[in-house]
């Protein structure tokens, strides 16, 4: 039985480790926001996936347009002097 | 073709059906199977949501809680094997063994566990009723004096209490739900309360592990449990049945109705081909 139309999309975030940050991992539906979070240690952190969890709303999560990614990202394509490349990295700096 | 290959399997295969396993049953014995029982049976119903639950999401809480209960019978009928003494010429029971090879009369569990799910609510009534219990045992169950049930009780608190609240919440959103899934929760409620009373009860051979503080006795979580059945039924906006007649028998292997057919579905590869691996 699909979810009726009522019952909230929530996009889930998942901390693997400490230090790291909340990674999107997908979306589920739940009637709110502590269901929302059961949930999502039910279906995404089954395989010890987690320490921390994020449910945001759907809804509150503010997109780009995709009919606007020419005006949006194209730009930056003809700007390669933004990269850290164009510089000698001593040797003594080691890995970085 | 009477006597043909087909018909000797057939027979052969109705032989091997009948080899139910003895059990002694020393009071650690009995303990660990009637707990283990509590678990494979509960999880086993949680498992036939599998593929039928209400959401995806729900699908896959429910058959985690089954995977969390399995688990947990696993290490217990494998603490059962490990202290059953052998009579004379027998081979040692397994885990397999005790799930698959011993009939309903055998069985150990709370009638409570081996309820059908009927519907949703009836479910997570059922898993209240259970979890509100095992919550608090297996966390006392820590301090046990013997090693292997304190750890059995660690690693089975930290799963307990995540069912107690995902059935609390499902409770309390289903009673205060919509008419429909009041009136289900309600009925779910009626229908199981005869069932509760069993969760206290110890007798002869329980006592004389209590004695030897291997286990607490399961009548001094009454308390606990009415106050968390008392707190959920009021936020669910339920009515707590004032029947006091409990039915009994689970733990002496006298069962209702339910437990044969399940035992028949989940038994069935293992009577009918023994030993079976895939």
């Amino acid at each position: 039985m699909t979810p009726t139309p009522t019952v909230p999309l929530w996009e889930v975030f998942i901390r693997s480790r400490a230090g790291l940050s909340h990674k999107h991992v997908g979306s589920l539906h739940a009637a709110d926001a502590v269901l929302a979070l059961q949930a999502a240690r039910d279906v995404f952190t089954r395989r010890g996936e987690g320490l921390s969890l994020w449910v945001v709303p759907s809804s509150a999560i503010v997109a780009s347009d995709p009919q606007e990614k020419g005006m949006m990202f194209e730009p930056t394509a003809s700007k390669p002097y933004r990269h850290p490349t164009f510089y000698e990295v001593p040797d003594e700096v080691g890995h970085m | 073709m009477a006597g043909g290959p087909g018909l000797r399997r057939f027979f052969e295969d109705e032989n091997m059906a009948t080899n139910t396993i003895t059990v002694s049953e020393t009071p650690l014995v009995l303990y660990a199977l009637r707990r283990a029982d509590d678990s494979l049976i509960l999880g086993h119903r949680l498992s036939e949501w599998c593929g039928h639950a209400p959401t995806l999401e729900e699908d896959m809480a429910l058959a985690n809680i089954g995977l969390d209960l399995i688990g947990q019978a696993r290490s217990l009928y494998g603490y059962a094997a490990e202290v059953e003494p052998r009579e004379d010429g027998r081979s040692a029971n397994d885990e397999d063994g005790y799930a698959y090879f011993r009939d309903a009369g055998q069985y150990r569990n709370l009638l409570l566990c081996e309820q059908p799910n009927r519907d949703f609510a009836c479910t997570m009534v059922r898993q209240f009723f259970y979890s509100a219990f095992t919550d608090p045992y297996w966390r006392a169950m820590t301090s046990s004096s013997d090693p292997t049930l304190a750890a059995v009780a660690a690693k089975s608190e930290k799963e307990s209490a995540y069912h107690l609240r995902h059935a609390a919440e499902w409770l309390i959103r289903l009673g205060d739900g919509t008419e429909e899934s009041h009136a289900r929760t309600q009925r779910a409620v009626d229908a199981l309360w005869s069932f509760t009373g069993e969760l206290f009860d110890a007798d002869d051979a329980e006592d004389s592990l209590v004695a030897d503080r291997l286990v607490v006795h399961p009548s001094a979580f009454r308390d606990i449990w009415s106050d968390t059945v008392d707190v959920g039924f009021a936020r669910a906006g339920l009515r707590r049945p004032d029947g006091a007649w409990m039915q009994r028998g689970g733990r002496g292997g006298r069962h209702s109705e339910h437990l044969g057919p399940l035992l028949a579905e989940m038994q069935h590869l293992q009577r009918s081909h023994p030993g079976a691996r895939w």
